[in-house]
């Protein structure tokens, strides 16, 4: 069996495990709903106060806002056990249980737990997106469409990157490290925003050296037809990858040195 | 049906420990990210192992908390890689090659769960019949052979969190051989279990290695486990191999004595001790003494304290306890024999 085919089966006994007790499932689902709700509820009055922020409609905000939260959930989604890692894994020693397995390390943590609550933000996420594209016009469908899927798959990339990397830092503290959340959470509601409404410095920061600008801001922008270098913007979610593959990397290397100091 | 000979060299493994000292509070996890001077100290786990075990023995790896015994079976696993020595297992080197080695091993460890917490057992099973590539045909006689010797058809839909800490055993036992391992490690296999859940792991592990011929080696600190299932015994003792026989030495010379522990309802008696019984110093109502059944049989001895007549008044004998020396008593009399070096 293959590593999707196995990363299938475990969604699918992790749901089965989470399906036990659905009425815990559903109050945990309603109340991340009306947590995430409350934010975009927020910025809907602010436009309906001022009409528009620095030029941007209340419908532009809604694609930046949709987009990330989409891609976010995604990540929550299959990213559980590294975000876990630190508490339920290597503290608990349930780490060398993965080790004995003859399997990838990264393929056993994205299976071990196949999330249904982050998808009360994905909905959610959903339906703002579709909001936003009704009151925006944006590029014809045939490049919107596969730029979107492209773009939700560059921030998939970039938010589990984080996630794999708060993971392998957390080997030096063995709990899973707090400050990482200004990545994921922080970078969710960073990215809701259009980034020229942030200083130049952060949106610098947040462009090249986290490629957060790459997977949600620029994107969009070539989407809406606002870019000003239309090409390089496509191409920017490729980013998104590319910091995935340097997290893998330590990844192996923080393990590999896991496995010299041992626990 | 073992796919290949698990015989496992171990060469002059070395393996040491770094150990931060730092001082407790909340602080000091913060001191841990600053570039200091940050004192650290080394733990020397094993100072130069050597054995080999051949492929369809049964070995037990026997030695006192923190001797190094964990370390040997983390690195064996593929855990763990140590700082110097050679190991193979099959011809694999454990931590170098892990995927293709813990494929063909099987490890249980009795204090840690292998299985999944929340999903029913068979479901477990099916999970690991993929995770090892177990071919269907394969996976569906082992299990049911598994299912049958090990008795787990009763609760083979019940979420591991639901089993008694015996029935879970049984089923880890089940889900590290799945996958027709040649080599099993068991790590305190019986640990915490009751005297008829120890039986019957123990007559399964033997059976495992009479008819497939699965290579054994376990780590334990209940002298029964060695009785029953070790034909060869390796004590572990501050990181060094201490002793390496089979078991029939290690019993004729280490484990042959016996303690007897009698009380009395008033002062013990005052005796002649015979040849090879040694009293021991003992408290209050109770006289403890070391003796070598070889010489003098149980019997014989409490007889002779029953009728004990050195004293004016002889006190009436209470109680007997009989016990045989602990795996702690064995390590601290090798080491009498061989001075540990620096």
């Amino acid at each position: 069996m293959n590593g999707f085919a196995l990363w299938r089966r475990y969604a699918r006994a992790s749901l089965s495990g989470q399906m036990r007790y659905p009425g815990a499932f559903l109050m945990q689902m309603a109340g991340h709903l009306a947590t995430t709700l409350m934010g975009f509820a927020a910025i809907w009055v602010l436009f309906h106060r001022f009409g528009t922020v620095r030029g941007w409609t209340v419908g532009q905000v809604a694609l930046f806002y949709g987009l990330v939260n989409i891609q976010f959930a995604l990540t929550e989604t299959i990213g559980y056990g590294f975000e876990r890692f630190g508490d339920d894994f290597l503290r608990t020693g349930a780490f060398d249980r993965l080790l004995l397995r003859p399997r990838w390390t990264v393929l056993q943590l994205l299976g071990h737990q196949f999330r249904l609550r982050p998808l009360a933000r994905l909905a959610q996420g959903a339906a703002i997106l579709a909001l936003g594209l009704a009151l925006t016009p944006v590029r014809p469908l045939p490049f919107t469409l596969p730029m979107m899927l492209w773009a939700i798959a560059g921030g998939v990339a970039f938010f589990l990157g984080v996630l794999i990397g708060q993971a392998a830092l957390s080997f030096r503290t063995i709990e899973s490290l707090e400050i990482v959340n200004v990545l994921t959470y922080g970078g969710v509601e960073a990215g809701q925003y259009p980034f020229d409404l942030y200083a130049r410095w952060f949106r610098r920061l947040m462009t090249y050296a986290i490629p957060l600008g790459a997977v949600s801001y620029e994107p969009m922008l070539a989407i809406m037809g606002r870019s000003p270098h239309p090409m390089a913007a496509t191409l920017a979610p490729a980013a998104g990858f590319a910091f995935l593959a340097i997290m893998l990397l330590y990844w192996q290397v923080a393990v590999r040195r896991h496995a010299s100091t041992g626990s | 049906m073992p796919s290949f000979p698990a015989r496992i060299v171990v060469e002059d493994l070395r393996k040491s420990y770094r150990v931060a000292t730092r001082p407790p509070g909340s602080r000091a996890g913060l001191a841990a990210w600053l570039p200091s001077r940050r004192p650290w100290r080394t733990i020397a786990a094993l100072r130069g192992v050597t054995f080999t075990i051949e492929p369809g023995t049964i070995t037990g790896l026997i030695g006192p908390n923190g001797a190094g015994k964990s370390t040997v079976i983390k690195i064996l696993s593929g855990i763990l890689r140590p700082e110097s020595g050679r190991v193979t297992v099959g011809g694999l080197v454990p931590w170098a090659q892990r995927l293709r080695h813990v494929g063909r091993i099987g490890v249980v460890f009795g204090q840690r769960s292998q299985l999944w917490w929340d999903l029913p057992v068979d479901d477990g099973f099916a999970l690991l019949r993929d995770i090892y590539r177990v071919p269907p045909p394969l996976y569906r006689t082992r299990r049911t052979r598994l299912v049958e010797t090990l008795r787990l058809a009763d609760f083979l839909d019940q979420p591991v969190r639901q089993l008694s800490l015996g029935q879970r055993m049984r089923a880890e036992l089940a889900a590290a051989l799945l996958h027709a391992p040649p080599l099993l490690i068991l790590d305190e296999p019986t640990i915490g279990l009751d005297a008829p859940s120890k039986l019957a792991i123990r007559a399964f592990i033997r059976d495992l290695n009479r008819q497939d011929g699965t290579t054994i080696l376990l780590t334990t600190h209940d002298m029964h486990d060695i009785e029953a299932l070790a034909e060869r015994v390796i004590v572990i003792g501050d990181g060094r191999v201490l002793a390496d026989s089979p078991f029939e030495t290690l019993r004729a010379t280490t484990l042959s004595g016996r303690r007897l522990i009698a009380s009395f309802d008033g002062p013990p008696p005052t005796l002649a001790l015979p040849e090879g019984v040694t009293r021991l110093p003992a408290t209050g109502q109770t006289l403890a003494l070391d003796f070598d059944p070889a010489r003098i049989a149980a019997p014989d001895l409490i007889g002779l304290l029953t009728q004990a007549g050195g004293s004016a008044a002889p006190s009436p004998l209470a109680d007997v306890t009989i016990t045989r020396p602990s795996i702690e008593d064995v390590i601290s009399r090798f080491y009498e024999h061989h001075a540990p070096g620096p």
